[in-house]
């Protein structure tokens, strides 16, 4: 059994960033019976709010449950004792990215990172360079190319079937069909006020 | 994305004297990957279309789930006097609806009885709410459990809905491009409940549940037993009734629906 080290400043660190709720929790199990992705957490919500008030904080920051949670707010909603654990959720993903820890699920993080600079470059999401810069970023394209060259060399398939045949290729004929539908936007197009949004960038991003 | 959501809302919106006018100048609310990654975005950003929207003087109508999420959430928190960073002027002057619950009101939906050209008899809907329009009801102001003002949006239109337990359970939202193996498995089952309840196509009242159960369903089909159900956006079942021409929305889908309308007659 691992031993468990407690950091008391961590529970603090939380109560003070997501409020005192996080205290009033008396382990009914409520959140984690109606938590839709628990089957992907190491911790089920219930037993991370108690990591949290052990102290645990390098287990509760290195958890999956953090990245995997849909912020679906079920157990916000069902919490017997008006425990807000979407939003300990949400302050406990921005505590892990803040101390720097690794995020167990390295392409959700990525993916909100893109996402909002992206919304910081134009003011609202331009999708197709998102997910391009995205998929470079996560190393997807990487990945994808190297185990295609893989096919090839093992295979005996010539270099332009193994491509028609790869999940990348597949992905960029979803990507062109949904450009020629229209139901993607070619080009990005910046708002008037961007302005007004990098200094809340830049607010949100500053130490506190 | 969501063009289809768009244009149906726009149309129905005109043929019931809804007049509709774009907020100027809006600004992305930053979705789940500002609230769950920095807890000062995720309030500034929809706190920027609050300012905007009450300096138009306008009451805000949002079709997405999410950014009537955000919004509903930055506003609570400003006039509870709890924010203190950029665009915190917002007073509280004009109201945030969610589309669905302000369709579903019962003026329009009186409105809608009047001028609806033929019902949508035969067709049986699991109206599907996901989370965001009714979680948390201390912010969405919505009922979480079982919501029913899409039941009667449908029910106006002649169309049938179903009674089933999953109308509220989640789609996997935002995982679809990072962990779209999580979005198959929650789909896949929203999909096998409907159909088990005696339903033969999905309504939706969010663009990322349309897009989850609209595009996962053909790549779902060995897990789902190849169920075939149509999802529609509500708007888009109020301008069939509604007799305006629906085929530009409806060709927008991946999972056509052109068989299930054909054999219900409403093609």
């Amino acid at each position: 059994m691992d031993t468990i080290k407690p950091e008391s400043s961590f529970a603090e660190q939380v109560v003070g960033l997501a409020g005192e709720g996080v205290n009033l929790c008396f382990q009914c199990g409520k959140c984690s019976s109606g938590c839709p992705v628990s089957f992907a957490m190491d911790h089920p919500p219930h037993h991370l709010i108690r990591m949290v008030q052990y102290g645990m904080k390098e287990a509760v920051l290195s958890s999956s449950t953090i990245w995997v949670c849909a912020s679906c707010q079920t157990c916000t909603t069902r919490c017997p004792n008006g425990v807000d654990l979407a939003h300990v959720m949400d302050c406990l993903r921005q505590l892990a990215l803040e101390a720097g820890v690794t995020p167990a699920e390295p392409e959700v993080a990525q993916f909100h990172r893109c996402f909002l600079d992206s919304v910081a470059a134009y003011g609202r999401v331009h999708e197709l360079s998102m997910i391009g810069r995205y998929k470079m970023k996560s190393g997807g394209l990487l990945s994808e190319a190297r185990r295609g060259f893989r096919e090839w060399r093992e295979g005996n398939l010539g270099l332009v079937a193994t491509l028609k045949r790869s999940d990348a290729f597949a992905e960029m004929r979803q990507g062109l069909d949904m450009v020629r539908r229209g139901k993607l936007r070619v080009l990005p197009k910046k708002i008037r006020g961007l302005d007004s949004l990098k200094e809340a960038f830049n607010d949100a991003r500053r130490p506190r | 994305m969501a063009r289809e959501f768009d244009l149906s809302t726009r149309a129905v919106c005109q043929a019931l004297d809804v007049d509709l006018v774009e907020l100027p100048d809006w600004s992305c609310c930053g979705a789940t990957s500002a609230h769950a990654t920095n807890q000062r975005l995720a309030i500034a950003l929809p706190a920027r279309n609050l300012a905007l929207a009450e300096q138009a003087g306008h009451d805000l109508v949002v079709p997405c789930a999410a950014c009537f999420n955000r919004l509903k959430a930055a506003e609570h928190k400003l006039l509870a006097g709890e924010w203190n960073g950029p665009f915190d002027k917002f007073a509280g002057k004009i109201a945030v609806h969610d589309l669905l619950h302000f369709l579903g009101s019962a003026e329009i939906l009186d409105r809608l009885s009047e001028r609806r050209r033929r019902a949508l008899s035969g067709l049986k809907v699991a109206c599907y709410y996901g989370c965001l329009i009714t979680r948390p009801p201390k912010v969405t102001g919505n009922e979480p459990e079982n919501p029913q003002a899409m039941e009667a949006v449908v029910a106006a239109l002649g169309a049938e809905p179903v009674r089933w337990s999953f109308k509220t359970e989640c789609c996997g939202g935002g995982f679809a491009v990072s962990r779209p193996d999580i979005v198959r498995r929650l789909d896949t089952r929203l999909y096998r409940m409907a159909a088990e309840a005696g339903a033969d196509c999905l309504a939706v009242a969010c663009p990322l549940c349309h897009a989850n159960l609209d595009m996962q369903q053909k790549a779902a089909a060995e897990e789902s037993g190849g169920l075939y159900l149509p999802v529609f956006y509500f708007t888009e079942l109020m301008g069939l009734a509604l007799g305006l021409s629906a085929g530009p929305w409806l060709a927008d889908h991946c999972v056509d629906p052109a068989r299930l309308l054909a054999a219900r007659g409403l093609a």
